[in-house]
C-alpha cells in the first residue's frame, strides 16, 4: 500500500526517510540516517530483477541522498541504464538523475550519447524535450558534433516548446565551444522571425551573448528589435504572454538590454530607439514589481545609448521615485540606476543627496554596499575625505574578508587620486593598512612606497618632502603598536630607512633603535626583519656619507650578529652587507647608497659587458668558454641532444655533466661568475664573496667597457631570476616600479576633469538632522566644505569652489529675481530642500519668505519642528503610494510576523506543514484536527488578522492554510 | 545567465538545488552552507538582493525570497535584472502553488522530481524559458498525463491524498 502513495508514486519508505531527516536535530543524526539509507540502497539496487517502478524510486532516493551532500556514485550506472527505458516516466527520471549526478566529462556520458541521439529523433515531443534537457547539461565539446545535426533539425520542429529548447541547447553549445557552432549562428537570426513569440523570446538569449561580444555585426537588427519591442509594448502579443498585467515583460527586458548594447556610442542606432523607449517609460506600470524591473532596464538602456535629454529627464524622474520608495529593493535599483546615470548627467545626484545618505545608513548591507559603489563613482577632491572616511569606518565594521579587501583597494585608489593633503593621505593609508593590511594585495604596499618616494608627480619638491616627513612622523608614532600587519611593517621599515633622517628631525640612533625593536618584536617574520635590516643599512650609509660619526647601538649590534648567523640566507647576506658598508669610507658609501635615489632610473647592463675584459683575460689563460644555461640544459636532455650536437660539439665534452649537473642558480652558481667576485668595490670587503648581491645592477653599468662579445644571455637569466624572485623584496623593488610618473600624471589630470563636472552648490538642509546636512553638504560639494578644501587642499579645490559660487549666484537669480543678491543666495536652499523632502509641497515652496527660512536655519528648535512636519507629511504620501500598490506589498508586511513564528522551529514548521496538508483534504479525523489546532496555537491570532486583511482586499484566502505563501495572494 | 537555483528551509535544510554549471557535490554543499549563512544574517525588512561575489566568484548576485518556512534563492550574473529575477521566483512559487494547491514545504520535499520538472520548464540551461505559470502547468500536466499513461498508475496530485488514506 505504501508504494502506491505519495506524489508521483513515491513509497512510504521514502516519505519516512524524508520525514525522519526533517525531524533530526543535528547534522550528525542526519548523517547517520542518510548513511543507513545509502547502505539499504546499495543492497537493494544490486538485487536482480527489480521491478522498474521500484528502481525508479531508488533512483529518486539516490538523487535525494546526493542533494544532502552524500556520495551516491554507486548508483550512477543504474541512472544511466534508466535513460534507455522506453517508458517516458522512467526515461525522464533517468535523465533527471544523470543531469544531476554527472558532469559533461564523466566517463559514463559516452553511454548516454547514443540514447540522446535516438531520443532527439523521437516522435513523442516530450521525449525530445527530455533529451534536449540532458543535452544542455551533458554534452561537452567533443560530443557536440554527435548531436548537433539532430538539434539543428529540431529548430524547425512543429512544436514551439521543442523549437524553444533547441535554440537554448544551441546557445549552450555556443557557450561551451563557440567554434563548433559558429557556422550555425545565422539560425538564431532566422528564429528571431519565428511565428511563436516564445521562440522569438528564446532567441534573444543567444543574440544577447553574441551582441555582447560583437555589436557591430548586428547593427542591421536594430530596426527589427525596435519594432519587436514596439509591438510587445503595444500589447500585440497574445494575452497569455502577459505577466501581472504587463505585456511579456521578460522579453521587453531582454530587448532593452540588447538595444543598450547596440546603441552604445552609436548615435544613428540610438535615434531609432528613442521613441519606443520613451513609450515604455510612459506606459510602464510602476506599481508592480515587474513594471519597475522594466523601468529600471529602460534607465540602463537610456544611460548606455547616445544621450537624449528627454529620456534622461524621464529616467531621472523614475530614479527619484525609486529612491523615495519604501521598498529596499527599489531603493537598491534606484541607487544602481543613479550610478549609471551620473556618468552622463552628474548634476542629478545632487537632488538625491539625502536619499543617498539615508541608504548609506540603512541597516541593509546590500544597499549600503551599492551606495558605496555610487559614492566611489562620484568621488572628487572636494568630497574625498568624507567618502573615504565613511568607507574606512564601514570597512572596519564588517567581517567579510572579500568585501573588506575590495573596499580597502577602493579607499587606496581614491586616496591616491584625490588626496587633499599629504597629512590626510598618510593618515588614511595608515588606517587602511592597520585594519586590512594582511588582506590587501602586496602591490598596494609597493604602490604606497612608490608614492611616498615620488610624491604626487608634481614638480614641487617641498610638497614631496613634506609628505615624507609627515609619513615618517606618523610611522614613528605607530611603529610600536603590537598588532600591525606584516605588510604595513614592511612599508614602515622601508620609509624609515629611506627618509627617516632626511629632514633632520630625528636622529639616526633614535630611528635605528625603533627599527631594531621592530625586528626583535617579530622574530618569526623574516620579511619584516629583512626590511628592517636594509633600512638600518641605509640609515647608517647616509650617516657615513654625511661624514657623521656612526655609533651602532648595542641592540643593533646584537641584532646584526644574530642575523649573520641566521638560517635565512637572505637575512644573513643583508647583515653582512650592512657590516661591510659601515666599514667603508664616505665617498664609496655615497656612491653605493645615494640618498633618496629610489626613484632614479636604473640602467641594467644585460649583457654584463663590464665583465668582458675579465672573461677575456681568463680565456687567454686557457679557461673554458662559458656556455649559456639554456644550451646546457638542452644537452642534458638526451632526446634533444643530437639536434644540437653539431652546433656545440666543441663545447660539450668537458663540461657537460659533472660541473653542471644542477644548474640551479642559487645553489651552484656557474664558475665564471663566482670567480668574478670583484664586481663592485663593496663586495671585496664582504667576508664571503657573494655573487648574488642584489644592488649590483644599478651600480655596475658604468664599470666595464665592452670589449668582447660573448654570449652571456644565460648568465643574465640566472641573475635576473635570483634577484627578482628573492622572497623578501629588497631595496630594489621600488626601483623597479619607478618610472611611472607619467602614469600618475595622467590619473591626476583625469581627476581634475572629474572635478569640474560636479560643481554643485551648497544646500543647507533645514528639515533633516544637522548631522545629515553636514554629511550631505560634504558629500555633494557643499560650499562650506569646499572652503575647507581650499585651505587644506593642495590642488584643484579652488577652481571648483569658484565655479560653485558662480552657479549659486546664477541659480539664486533665477529663483528670486526681486531679492537682493545676498538674500537670494541664502534662500537658495528652500526649493531644493522641499523638492527632496516632499514632492507634494513643491509648488508653494519657492514663495516662502527667504528671511523666514534663514531664521529657521539659525534656530534649531524651529528646525526640528520643521523636521517633524516633514516626517508627518511623508507617511501621507506613502499611504497614497501604498494605495496604488498592489495588495501584495501590504500582505508581505503583514505576513512577516507569522514567518517569524513559523521559522522559529523546524520541527514545528514541519509538523504544521503536515497538519496543513491534512487540513486541506478536509476529511482528516478528529485526532488530526486536534493536532492542527494545537500546532496552530501560537499563530492563530496572526492568521486571523491576516485573513481579515486579505478578505478586505477582496481576495479569497485559503482558510486552512493561511500561513503559507501568503504573498501569492496579491 | 542563472547560475543556480536553491530552495532551503529556514533551518538550512536543502529542499532543492540545481546548479547550471557542474560543480562537485562537496563544492555544492559548501556554497549552499555559505548562502544559508549569509541569508541568516540578513535582517528583516531589507532588500531581497545580495552581492554573491564572495561566495560564487566575481559578477554574481543573489536574489532570495522568504516564504513561510522556505527560502527561494536564485544566483545569477549581471546579464539578468534583479527585479525580474525576483519575479521569476514569484513565477516559480505561483506555479508550485497552483500545482499543489496551497503548496507547503512538505509538497516540495515529497515531490522532489516534480519540482525539477517544473523548474526545468521555467529555467532551461541557465536561461529563462517560460514565465507564464499557466503555460508551465500545462506543460507539466501534459508530461504527467503521458507518464501516467506509460506507467498506468494513478498519480495523485500531492501528498495530501496520501495523508488522507
Amino acid at each position: 500500500m505504501g508504494s502506491q502513495g505519495g506524489g508521483w508514486g513515491q513509497s512510504k519508505e521514502f516519505l519516512d526517510l524524508v520525514k525522519s531527516i526533517g525531524e533530526t536535530r543535528s547534522k550528525a543524526e542526519e548523517d547517520r540516517i542518510v548513511m543507513h539509507e545509502i547502505d539499504t540502497l546499495k543492497r537493494r539496487i544490486a538485487e536482480p530483477d527489480i521491478p522498474k517502478r521500484k528502481m525508479k524510486e531508488y533512483i529518486i532516493r539516490l538523487v535525494y541522498v546526493e542533494m544532502l551532500g552524500h556520495d551516491a556514485s554507486f548508483g550512477y550506472i543504474h541512472a544511466v541504464k534508466m535513460t534507455h527505458d522506453d517508458s517516458l516516466l522512467l526515461k525522464r527520471t533517468g535523465y533527471l538523475a544523470v543531469t544531476l549526478f554527472l558532469n559533461e566529462d564523466h566517463d559514463l556520458i559516452i553511454l548516454i550519447v547514443n540514447t540522446i541521439q535516438k531520443d532527439l529523433k523521437s516522435d513523442n515531443y516530450l521525449v525530445v524535450c527530455a533529451a534536449l534537457n540532458a543535452v544542455c547539461r551533458l554534452i561537452n565539446e567533443e560530443t557536440i558534433p554527435a548531436v548537433l545535426p539532430q538539434v539543428v533539425d529540431l529548430l524547425t520542429h512543429p512544436k514551439e516548446a521543442v523549437r524553444k529548447k533547441a535554440i537554448m541547447a544551441l546557445h549552450r553549445f555556443y557557450q561551451r565551444s563557440p567554434s563548433s557552432v559558429s557556422h550555425l549562428i545565422s539560425n538564431f537570426r532566422k528564429r528571431l522571425c519565428d511565428n511563436d513569440p516564445g521562440v522569438m523570446g528564446a532567441t534573444l538569449c543567444p543574440l544577447f551573448d553574441l551582441i555582447t561580444i560583437d555589436a557591430n555585426s548586428y547593427k542591421d537588427l536594430v530596426i527589427s528589435f525596435v519594432s519587436i519591442l514596439k509591438q510587445v509594448a503595444e500589447r500585440r502579443l497574445p494575452k497569455s504572454y502577459d505577466y501581472h498585467q504587463m505585456p511579456a515583460p521578460f522579453i521587453q527586458i531582454r530587448l532593452l538590454k540588447i538595444l543598450a548594447l547596440l546603441g552604445s556610442g552609436d548615435k544613428h542606432a540610438s535615434e531609432s530607439m528613442y521613441t519606443v523607449v520613451g513609450d515604455i517609460f510612459r506606459k510602464c506600470d510602476a506599481a508592480s514589481n515587474i513594471g519597475n524591473a522594466v523601468l529600471y532596464e529602460c534607465i540602463c538602456c537610456v544611460s548606455a545609448i547616445y544621450p537624449n535629454p528627454k529620456l534622461l529627464e524621464a529616467a531621472a524622474e523614475i530614479i527619484s521615485r525609486f529612491l523615495k520608495s519604501d521598498s529596499h529593493n527599489l531603493k537598491y535599483m534606484g541607487i544602481d540606476a543613479l550610478g549609471r546615470l551620473i556618468k552622463i548627467s552628474p548634476e542629478i545626484a545632487e537632488q538625491h543627496q539625502l536619499a543617498v545618505i539615508d541608504c548609506l545608513e540603512d541597516p541593509d548591507d546590500t544597499l549600503k554596499r551599492k551606495t558605496f559603489e555610487l559614492l566611489y563613482k562620484m568621488t572628487k577632491s572636494s568630497n574625498v575625505e568624507v567618502i573615504v572616511d565613511r568607507m574606512i569606518d564601514y570597512m572596519i565594521s564588517i567581517n567579510d574578508h572579500h568585501y573588506k579587501t575590495d573596499i580597502a583597494s577602493r579607499c587606496v585608489e581614491l586616496a591616491e587620486q584625490f588626496a587633499p593633503s599629504n597629512h590626510w593621505f598618510i593618515q588614511t593609508m595608515n588606517k587602511v593598512f592597520e585594519h586590512v593590511g594582511d588582506l590587501v594585495n602586496i602591490k598596494v604596499a609597493h604602490n604606497l612606497m612608490r608614492l611616498i618616494a615620488e610624491g604626487f608627480g608634481e614638480d614641487d619638491d617641498t610638497a614631496d618632502s613634506q609628505l615624507r616627513s609627515s609619513a615618517v612622523e606618523s610611522y614613528l608614532r605607530i611603529i610600536g603598536e603590537p598588532k600591525l600587519p606584516s605588510v604595513f611593517r614592511q612599508v614602515i621599515c622601508w620609509v624609515l630607512g629611506e627618509y627617516g633622517t632626511a629632514d633632520g628631525k630625528f636622529s639616526a640612533s633614535y630611528i635605528t633603535g625603533k627599527l631594531c625593536d621592530v625586528a626583535e618584536a617579530h622574530s618569526n617574520d623574516d620579511t619584516v626583519k629583512a626590511y628592517a635590516v636594509t633600512a638600518l643599512m641605509k640609515l647608517y650609509a647616509f650617516e657615513v656619507a654625511a661624514d657623521r660619526k656612526v655609533d651602532v647601538l648595542p641592540e643593533c649590534q646584537s641584532l646584526i650578529e644574530e642575523l649573520s648567523a641566521s638560517h635565512s640566507t637572505d637575512l644573513q647576506q643583508r647583515a653582512y652587507e650592512l657590516q661591510a658598508i659601515i666599514g667603508l669610507d664616505a665617498c664609496t658609501v655615497e656612491c653605493i647608497m645615494p640618498s633618496d635615489a629610489s626613484c632614479e632610473d636604473i640602467e641594467i647592463d644585460k649583457s654584463l659587458s663590464f665583465l668582458n675584459s675579465y672573461v677575456h683575460q681568463a680565456l687567454e689563460k686557457g679557461a673554458q668558454p662559458y656556455i649559456p644555461e639554456n644550451e646546457r640544459s638542452r644537452m642534458l636532455n638526451v632526446s634533444n641532444f643530437t639536434s644540437h650536437e653539431q652546433q656545440h660539439e666543441g663545447l660539450t665534452h668537458s663540461l657537460r655533466f659533472e660541473a653542471y649537473e644542477l644548474p640551479k642558480p642559487p645553489t651552484v652558481p656557474p664558475p665564471r661568475i663566482s670567480q668574478g667576485a670583484p664586481l663592485t668595490p663593496s663586495t671585496e670587503l664582504v667576508p664571503v664573496p657573494d655573487p648574488l648581491y642584489p644592488v649590483v645592477p644599478p651600480l655596475s653599468d658604468t664599470t666595464g667597457p665592452s670589449q668582447l662579445k660573448l654570449r652571456l644571455d644565460g648568465v643574465q637569466k640566472k641573475w635576473g631570476r635570483q634577484t627578482y624572485s628573492s622572497p623578501a623584496p629588497s631595496v630594489t623593488t621600488p626601483h623597479k616600479t619607478s618610472n611611472e610618473i607619467a602614469q600618475s600624471d595622467a590619473t591626476h589630470s583625469s581627476s581634475k576633469q572629474r572635478d569640474v563636472s560636479f560643481g554643485g552648490s551648497s544646500r543647507s538642509q533645514v528639515e533633516v538632522s544637522p548631522e545629515k546636512q553636514k554629511l550631505a553638504a560634504s558629500l555633494f560639494g557643499g560650499s562650506k566644505r569646499a572652503d575647507n578644501a581650499t585651505t587644506s587642499g593642495h590642488r584643484v579645490a579652488k577652481a571648483s569652489n569658484h565655479a560653485t559660487e558662480k552657479s549659486q549666484v546664477a541659480k539664486a537669480a533665477i529663483t528670486a529675481p526681486s531679492k537682493t543678491e545676498i538674500a537670494a543666495e541664502k534662500t537658495l536652499s528652500p526649493p531644493d530642500l522641499l523638492d527632496l523632502g516632499e514632492s507634494a509641497v513643491t509648488g508653494s515652496a519657492p514663495f516662502v519668505d527667504p528671511f523666514k527660512q534663514l531664521e529657521s536655519l539659525l534656530e534649531p528648535a524651529q528646525a526640528t519642528a520643521d523636521a517633524n512636519q516633514g516626517s508627518a507629511k511623508a507617511p501621507d504620501i506613502m499611504s497614497l503610494y501604498a494605495d496604488i500598490l498592489p495588495s501584495s506589498l501590504r500582505s508581505t508586511s503583514v505576513s512577516n510576523p507569522q514567518q517569524d513564528d513559523m521559522s522559529g522551529d523546524n520541527g514545528l514548521s514541519l509538523e504544521s506543514g503536515l497538519s496543513n496538508t491534512v487540513n486541506r483534504t478536509a476529511q482528516g479525523g478528529t485526532a488530526a484536527t486536534h493536532q492542527t489546532q494545537l500546532n496552530k496555537g501560537p499563530n492563530r491570532k496572526d492568521s486571523l488578522e491576516k485573513d481579515a486583511l486579505v478578505r478586505q482586499m477582496g481576495v479569497t484566502p485559503s482558510s486552512q492554510n493561511p500561513n503559507l505563501f501568503s504573498d501569492l495572494l496579491g | 545567465m542563472i547560475r543556480a537555483v536553491m530552495v532551503m528551509n529556514t533551518q538550512g535544510k536543502l529542499r532543492l538545488a540545481k546548479f547550471y554549471d557542474y560543480l562537485p557535490v562537496e563544492k555544492q554543499q559548501e556554497l549552499i552552507r555559505s548562502v544559508y549563512g549569509a541569508l541568516c544574517n540578513r535582517p528583516e525588512n531589507v532588500s531581497n538582493f545580495m552581492e554573491a561575489d564572495s561566495i560564487f566568484g566575481p559578477d554574481t548576485r543573489l536574489v532570495y525570497k522568504h516564504f513561510a518556512t522556505l527560502y527561494f534563492v536564485f544566483v545569477f550574473d549581471s546579464s539578468e535584472n534583479e527585479l525580474a529575477m525576483l519575479d521569476l521566483i514569484q513565477v516559480l512559487v505561483e506555479t508550485l502553488d497552483k500545482c499543489f494547491k496551497n503548496v507547503c514545504e512538505l509538497d516540495i520535499v515529497f515531490n522532489y522530481s516534480k519540482m525539477h520538472t517544473i523548474l526545468d520548464e521555467i529555467v532551461f540551461g541557465g536561461q529563462v524559458l517560460e514565465t507564464s505559470s499557466t503555460e508551465v502547468i500545462r506543460a507539466v500536466e501534459e508530461i504527467s498525463k503521458l507518464e501516467a499513461a506509460s506507467n498506468s498508475i494513478s498519480l495523485p496530485k500531492s501528498v495530501s491524498t496520501w495523508r488522507s488514506r
